[in-house]
């Protein structure tokens, strides 16, 4: 192996070759306009913010406050600031599909040539799950698991700002191929031979490959992180089974988390062998095996479906429950129904290839393998509804998110189930059936479980909640605009229409395909209304303030602690007793404490967690476009970076007990003055 | 563990009048460094199980070319096997020494398990240089990409434990046997024995039933 | 069965109404497998409307009911608990479940696209006299290649086949994965270099169909699409005289000059084919110089000839009949060794003598 790579390096002892690879400025975009104008504009837009933050002097607040930040809270938000920048992205490949295949009929080709348009849906896919998706969820149960667990950090603090910046620096690879070469034009599980080096030779895939791989790094260690978090720092009295609903979802999306992704860097380092080194996994000559590499890419990703739905069902719990004003019914069923689909989680993937031609016996198997998912989850939905039976229901925005989920995500899941059965999906597998169905579940599952969660933590997160009415146009722009996007794709599934095309033939299509832009159309408003909530709520935060810490009248210990929340999170370790923590303590008239508060122990920032992230990005550029000399650079920085950094043994300090009793001060004022 | 010490805690709380709901003391949750190194442990140990079921599902592809019982010299890597086990039981010996906080000699065993760690490692790349140069590299067929992956993958996590070694035996040169650098001798000391039985699987699966057949 | 009418007759309303107007060829095909899948949705959606419309219907209604301006609904904070409720919310699932779970085991052995066919259509079995129309389909990048051995004859993108004659495709493709799938004919099953599937079906009425593949594979791969046509026999074998008449012939060498990348081929013909082409093509191996033996993917070692290594892919599938393949492809090693004969627990050597 070293021999070819040491061959390939030296083959050219040119050093122009040496330094800049295969990179040369035929990879700028100049030549297509839209990238190329897309390109002006961001840069344009990130110079605006530069000149922004140094005219306001923000680069030492950001620097000290967020990027080197240990506190589980804010690297939350900067995870969940990333999944937001990346929606906008990952939607504007959205909305340009669903115009390229509105327009493109019979003699009209629409806006995109096919080597742009499989660009397009490639990167759609892997940055909604990859970079939208996962930055979320793993941002929400950071913010919130330490919170609701009653600890003052995660286990490992700056394993979680090395893991958000590993996965910030996968994020910069993917935009970059949007200027720098190009992305993937193989779908987004790239599957080979069509991502073997024969067929895509080009840095497309070495693009998905090297920001997949860097950003799986964060997310396993940040799973691994959580886990620990949850096992060993509960609250004193928080027995399993008296964890809030979202800890046990998040728990087990963690085991997930981390039973899954060693298989994804498995399965895409055997891929990268294939294209650097020249061995014969997934090739056709040569003994190499494809659908090897379908077997276990698929065996991570199916159960990376669960990883993202689990942790939306542990929202819709809370939310449903706090908003009925009522206890959960059946804990314990959900706390089992949730173990079990994690279990059945890996039993499943085959259900992704039936058409693969394995054996009647192996698809059944695997068919009613995934029905038996439903039964769990069936039981789930209608704990939900229990839940609201004799409740006392107020509408706000993450209870309609919540309702539109129960009724989407039905739906969603009776397709599924549909699919899951072999010789239906013989006729209805990649097609645009199977796109309404997937997009039924993880938007309607996923994505409204974030908002729900975003809307419900955000007074915690920022001391302020967000204005109503502009989070209500968000729901119904999004949850029409998802019908009208979405339910046209089944129709056209049944017409026998598959994924991934970029121009058609017959014009009777095209109606069902304009009536889906049109859902695009609406969406994109949803998304609008949504940047419009959080800019009004910014203006109005004084009227919007949240004084008590429990804008909700909430139930679990998050709401015990102010908004948002000290450093330390909680003055006082919180001792529980039942399930809904700190609705036992109000009902039980517990007084805030005032007096006694003693110095707290706190991990301190650093900086190695985003030099090792930007050098591991600059190692993964240096992979793609063939540099070995700045790859070999980097790679020795990195290790020296690593190493240099576990030569720092001070890494913690006290906050000192004046410090807490003025903090804690400040808040008894604040809450007399409002009260 | 850490449920029956928090129980204990509620009950007192319990008897001895109304619901406390706060501690008054600071608290200390366990240290979760060796159960998190013990996870990632486990997700490697999965990287490993797919390069062996890759291994399984490819390892009788020659496409024309050599197979197992072609290509492996046992005696070598018996020779090689025995360094990897001998190495770990000098680290065990060293996590003894560091027991009893006898510095010298734990860094004493150490070393000498770097040194079996590095030969180890010649060997393996002896081994791997005389296939690339009899035509039999990695390129060759599918059995010999998940042979030289596979074992290639072990051999670098033995390079990086090798680097980690080093680091540690300065760490503990020049601090001493502090909390942290016992807790961190006692991760080494997981990736170590790990690494050993990883190579066991390879040597039995690999090597041994490849010159069965 | 009249409960399976009364179900199609449920669904059938809104879909309808859904529907009309445009040609959802899912729901009316022409050929008898695709109509028993098409059932098969059918049967399956009214299983599950069973327990999706009162969910849907209940959470509005529970929604509604229970808003908290609705003072006269009642409010029980500290419910949360019923073992009956429990019971139902578990078992009503489980019920459907354990339905669609036999229904799924059954149809799926019986519409395995590797079996052969048992009938032509629901009122007509398959007798033993009536010889299946073997096709054997090349996906190449980005068109389709039909063998008719039979016949001797070639065609790109253009298919043909009698109504009511039973076909068996024999599928493989040239450098990636494609799926080859006529909706209106049967359900689709992955081409796939160095493999070879199978798809059994027929098609009971005469007329033109679209055939297209559904699995992306490239730039090309949206112009990448075909007429099937159904015919009367007749029909079919002037169809077929046509062919013959054609003045070109597919050796290696047109066949290489063929499967350089194109878009949008336009249909044509071959009078004659070289016998071994296909074959060549599965195993990569047909530029002069290629190995067969070396592209195998199970070959045990050294030199093989090609009718040898061929039987060997052409078992790309692993028995449907045996019950314990659902275990065999839990341990994955064989599932995607397609070319095993017989599945096997180990990584057993799939070509060596036994």
């Amino acid at each position: 192996m070293f021999q070819v790579l040491v061959q390939k390096m030296f083959d050219h002892l040119d050093p122009v070759k040496l330094i800049f690879g295969r990179l040369t400025w035929e990879a700028l975009p100049l030549h297509v306009p839209i990238v190329l104008g897309t390109m002006i504009a961001v840069m344009l837009g990130g110079l605006a913010l530069v000149a922004v933050i140094t005219y306001n002097r923000l680069w030492g607040y950001l620097w000290h406050e967020w990027f080197t930040s240990i506190d589980h809270k804010k690297i939350g938000i900067m995870y969940i600031v990333l999944g937001l920048v990346m929606l906008l992205r990952g939607f504007s490949d959205a909305i340009m599909m669903r115009a390229q295949q509105a327009m493109s009929f019979g003699a009209n080709n629409g806006f995109l040539p096919p080597e742009h348009y499989d660009q397009v849906f490639t990167a759609h896919g892997v940055i909604m799950i990859f970079f939208v998706a996962m930055p979320l969820i793993t941002g929400i149960m950071n913010f919130v698991i330490p919170l609701q667990i009653g600890a003052r950090d995660v286990a490992f603090p700056f394993l979680n700002n090395f893991s958000f910046w590993m996965t910030a620096a996968g994020t910069v690879l993917v935009m970059l191929s949007l200027f720098v070469g190009e992305f993937a034009r193989t779908g987004w599980l790239a599957y080979p031979p069509l991502s073997g080096i024969a067929a895509s030779p080009d840095v497309g895939v070495d693009y998905y490959i090297w920001s997949l791989q860097i950003a799986g790094v964060g997310t396993l260690l940040s799973g691994i992180n959580l886990l620990v978090t949850i096992i060993k720092m509960r609250a004193p009295g928080m027995s399993l089974m008296k964890m809030p609903m979202f800890v046990w979802t998040a728990l087990c999306t963690n085991v997930l988390i981390v039973a899954a992704f060693p298989v994804l860097t498995a399965v895409l380092a055997l891929l990268s062998l294939d294209r650097y080194v020249g061995t014969n996994f997934f090739t056709t000559t040569l003994g190499g095996n494809a659908m090897m590499y379908v077997n276990l890419i698929w065996i991570w990703g199916h159960p990376e479906v669960y990883i993202l739905i689990l942790p939306a069902f542990g929202i819709f719990s809370e939310v449903t429950s706090t908003f009925s004003r009522k206890r959960l019914f059946g804990y314990t069923s959900m706390v089992y129904a949730t173990i079990v689909i994690t279990v059945l989680a890996y039993l499943v993937w085959l259900h992704h290839f039936f058409t693969m031609g394995s054996g009647a016996s192996v698809n059944s198997f695997f068919g009613i393998t995934t029905m038996i998912i439903s039964i769990p989850t069936g039981a789930k939905i209608f704990n939900w509804l229990f839940t609201m039976y004799r409740g006392r229901i107020t509408f706000s925005v993450p209870m309609l998110w919540t309702i539109g989920f129960m009724v989407t995500f039905t739906i969603g899941g009776m397709t599924g189930v549909l699919l899951a059965v072999p010789p239906a999906d013989f006729v209805l597998h990649n097609s645009l059936f199977l796109i309404a169905h997937f997009h039924n579940v993880i938007i309607g599952g996923v994505l409204f479980g974030l908002f729900a969660g975003i809307n419900y933590w955000f007074p915690k997160a920022f001391g302020f909640k967000l204005d109503e009415f502009w989070g209500k146009c968000s729901f119904w722009f999004w949850i029409t605009g998802f019908y009208f996007a979405f339910m046209p794709l089944y129709v056209l599934g049944l017409m026998g229409v598959t994924r991934r095309l970029s121009h058609f033939d017959d014009p009777s299509l095209q109606i069902w395909f304009e009536i889906a832009a049109f859902g695009a159309f609406l969406v994109l408003l949803g998304i609008v209304s949504m940047l419009i909530q959080f800019y009004v709520s910014f203006r109005r935060r004084e009227q919007l303030r949240d004084v008590t810490g429990d804008p909700w009248d909430g139930r679990t210990l998050e709401w015990a602690t102010s908004s948002p929340p000290p450093s330390y999170n909680f003055a006082f370790t919180p001792l529980v007793h039942e399930v809904d923590a700190w609705w036992q303590m109000k009902h039980a008239g517990y007084k805030r404490p005032t007096e006694g508060f003693i110095a707290i122990h706190m991990p301190k920032n650093t900086a190695a967690g985003i030099f090792l992230g930007g050098l591991s990005a600059l190692f993964g550029f240096a992979m793609i476009w063939h540099m070995w000399a700045l790859m070999i650079v980097s790679f020795v920085a990195l290790l020296a970076v690593a190493i240099g950094h576990t030569f720092n043994y001070k890494r913690d300090f006290h906050i000192p007990a004046d410090e807490v009793v003025r903090t804690e001060a400040a808040r008894t004022t604040l809450l007399a003055n409002h009260v | 563990m850490s449920d029956t010490h928090a129980h204990a805690i509620a009950s007192d709380a319990h008897a001895s009048g109304p619901l406390q709901f706060h501690l008054t003391h600071e608290h200390h949750s366990e240290n979760g460094t060796l159960l998190g190194f013990w996870m990632y442990l486990m997700s490697d140990c999965l990287i490993f199980a797919c390069l062996f079921a890759v291994y399984g599902v490819l390892g009788r592809s020659y496409a024309g070319g050599p197979s197992g019982a072609d290509v492996f010299e046992l005696p070598l890597v018996a020779l090689n096997t025995s360094m990897l086990l001998l190495s770990s039981i000098t680290y065990g010996f060293g996590i003894l020494e560091m027991q009893r906080n006898r510095l010298r000699p734990m860094l004493v065993w150490l070393g000498i398990t770097g040194l079996f760690g590095l030969a180890f490692l010649s060997l393996e790349m002896y081994e791997f240089l005389h296939l690339i140069h009899e035509g039999n590299g990695p390129q060759r067929s599918a059995f010999l990409s998940s042979f030289f992956t596979l074992v290639g993958t072990h051999g670098l996590h033995v390079t990086f434990g090798i680097v980690w070694l080093i680091t540690l035996m300065v760490q503990t040169g020049k601090l001493g046997l502090t909390t942290e650098n016992k807790r961190r001798l006692m991760c080494l000391s997981m990736f170590w024995h790990f690494l050993d039985v990883v190579w066991i699987g390879v040597f039995t699966f690999v090597y041994l039933m490849g010159v069965l057949k | 069965m009249p409960l399976k009418k009364y179900l199609r007759g449920l669904l059938l309303l809104p879909a309808l109404a859904l529907l009309a107007g445009c040609h959802a060829v899912l729901l009316h095909p022409e050929g008898d497998i695709a109509l028993q899948q098409r059932d098969l949705i059918i049967i399956s959606l009214g299983l599950m409307l069973l327990i999706v419309v009162p969910v849907i219907a209940l959470t509005l209604v529970f929604a509604w009911r229970y808003r908290a301006k609705n003072k006269d609904a009642s409010y029980d904070p500290e419910w949360h608990h019923s073992t009956m409720l429990e019971l139902v919310v578990w078992s009503a699932p489980l019920l459907i479940i354990i339905a669609l779970g036999a229904l799924t085991w059954v149809s799926t052995h019986k519409l395995d696209p590797f079996r052969s066919l048992d009938r032509i259509s629901a009122s007509k079995p398959v007798t033993t006299d009536v010889k299946p129309l073997t096709v054997e389909v090349v996906a190449l990048d980005w068109k389709w290649l039909f063998f008719y051995p039979e016949q001797g004859i070639a065609t790109v993108n253009e298919l043909a086949a009698p109504v009511d004659r039973p076909i068996q495709f024999k599928i493989t493709a040239s450098t990636v994965m494609n799926s080859f799938f006529i909706p209106s004919l049967a359900g689709q099953i992955y081409a796939m270099p160095g493999m070879e599937t199978k798809l059994s079906a027929v098609i009971n009425k005469a007329g033109v169909y679209d055939g297209f593949s559904a699995n992306f594979s490239g730039d090309g791969f949206s112009g990448m699409h075909f007429k099937f046509h159904g015919m009367s026999e007749q029909d079919f074998d002037a169809w077929v005289a046509k062919a013959q008449k054609s003045a070109d012939s597919l050796d290696r060498d047109t066949y290489l000059r063929l499967a350089e990348p194109s878009e949008r081929e336009p249909v044509h013909f071959y009078s004659s084919v070289d016998p071994r082409l296909y074959d060549a093509i599965m195993m990569n191996c047909v530029a002069p110089g290629q190995s067969c033996a070396d592209n195998m993917m199970g070959e045990p070692s050294h030199g093989k000839t090609l009718e040898a290594a061929g039987e060997h892919a052409t078992a790309a599938h692993s028995g449907s009949d045996s019950s314990d393949d659902a275990m065999a492809g839990m341990d994955m090693s064989s599932m995607h060794t397609a070319n095993e004969p017989k599945s096997s627990p180990a990584p057993a050597p799939a070509g060596s003598p036994r």
